[in-house]
């Protein structure tokens, strides 16, 4: 579960980096839930600098190559004008019952946040 | 789309209950992980689990009574956790150190709650499945 | 259980509040992450702190934070290094975790 946006505060580096040993280790990731200010990890118009990192495409990236299930909270997005138009590519919005029942069908659940 | 469960009705089918507990530790109005917590929380009675919510620190603020928002512009959430019941989430636990710290008691509180130790706090989150903060 | 810590304990009172219930509801781990690795520097307040919690609980933090703040050469002594695999491995390892955000 991620809570925060990108750049501001370091949750999604954190879970990003997090997720990525973890299917190193050979672990499967049920979902990554954006939640909060999370879902603007979602947005594909996001432009950082070129010698930056780019946290929403490292995401996408994710999800193109181990199938990761991106979702983006609709309730959370809608609050903060993140829709399906300018959702990056790998996420997709649903709702809190995603979250849910990732908790109930995972063995752990982490979330990372401020 | 509506704030939904996700295309996830009356639980997963799966039958498997777990224990979540909710930890709570934000004030509300200042930021909104208190309301948007509470949204997780309704959400997750649809799906038949041992749910808990705890409320440690500033999360006490929430069970205030006497909020009244309305020359801030912000929706008065507070009479939600009195509708908790009517989910079936009936296990609200709150720190005792944490009210005292705050100048409070359990009857400065909107809701009926359980206070707990620290000790008997941590004792309880050690026996959950799932433990998702805000 | 694994309790995570992400804040700096000179700003925030969270670390506090992670030992008051996770000590004494007895044992687990402590991972400090984020800002949260600064409460494992030595000759600090917060470094007392988490090393008079060390009997109660094991406390990690994660390297790569540590090294990106500068503080690898005050770290107190009886902090476990791990990198994110290591924080993979424990969560694993404990059969819950909860981040005190």
């Amino acid at each position: 579960m991620v809570n925060e946006g990108p750049y501001t505060h370091q949750a999604s580096d954190s879970a990003y980096l997090f997720a990525k040993a973890t299917l190193e280790k050979g672990h499967q990731i049920h979902r990554v839930f954006f939640y909060h200010d999370g879902v603007n990890n979602a947005t594909r118009l996001t432009e950082p600098p070129q010698d930056d990192r780019n946290v929403v495409t490292r995401w996408s990236k994710l999800a193109e190559d181990h199938g990761v299930d991106l979702v983006v909270c609709v309730a959370a997005a809608m609050r903060r004008g993140i829709r399906d138009e300018n959702l990056a590519p790998g996420f997709r919005i649903s709702g809190l019952g995603q979250l849910v029942e990732s908790g109930i069908q995972a063995d752990r659940l982490v979330v990372f946040g401020d | 789309m509506n704030e939904t469960t996700g295309g996830i009705e009356d639980g997963d089918g799966s039958g498997i209950v777990k224990k979540f507990m909710f930890v709570n530790r934000k004030a509300p109005y200042g930021t909104i992980y208190a309301l948007e917590g509470l949204e997780v929380v309704l959400i997750s009675a649809a799906f038949d689990q041992d749910v808990s919510m705890v409320f440690l620190d500033d999360g006490v603020y929430q069970l205030a009574k006497g909020q009244h928002t309305k020359a801030i512009d912000v929706k008065n959430f507070s009479p939600t956790y009195r509708a908790l019941e009517g989910y079936d989430i009936e296990k609200l636990y709150v720190e005792r150190e944490s009210l005292e710290i705050r100048g409070l008691n359990a009857g400065d509180l909107l809701v009926p709650v359980e206070v707990l130790s620290s000790a008997a706090m941590g004792d309880l989150m050690k026996t959950q499945d799932v433990v998702i903060g805000f | 259980m694994l309790h995570i810590v992400n804040k700096s304990p000179f700003e925030n009172t969270t670390l506090a509040s992670c030992l008051r219930v996770a000590c004494k509801g007895g044992g687990g781990a402590l991972l400090l992450i984020e800002d949260g690795v600064y409460a494992a520097t030595k000759n600090s307040i917060a470094g007392n702190v988490v090393r008079s919690a060390m009997g109660d609980i094991q406390v990690y933090a994660l390297w790569p934070d540590v090294e990106a703040r500068g503080i690898q050469d005050r770290v107190l002594e009886g902090v476990k290094m791990v990198d994110y695999g290591g924080f993979v491995d424990l969560v694993v390892e404990h059969s819950n975790v909860q981040s005190w955000l």
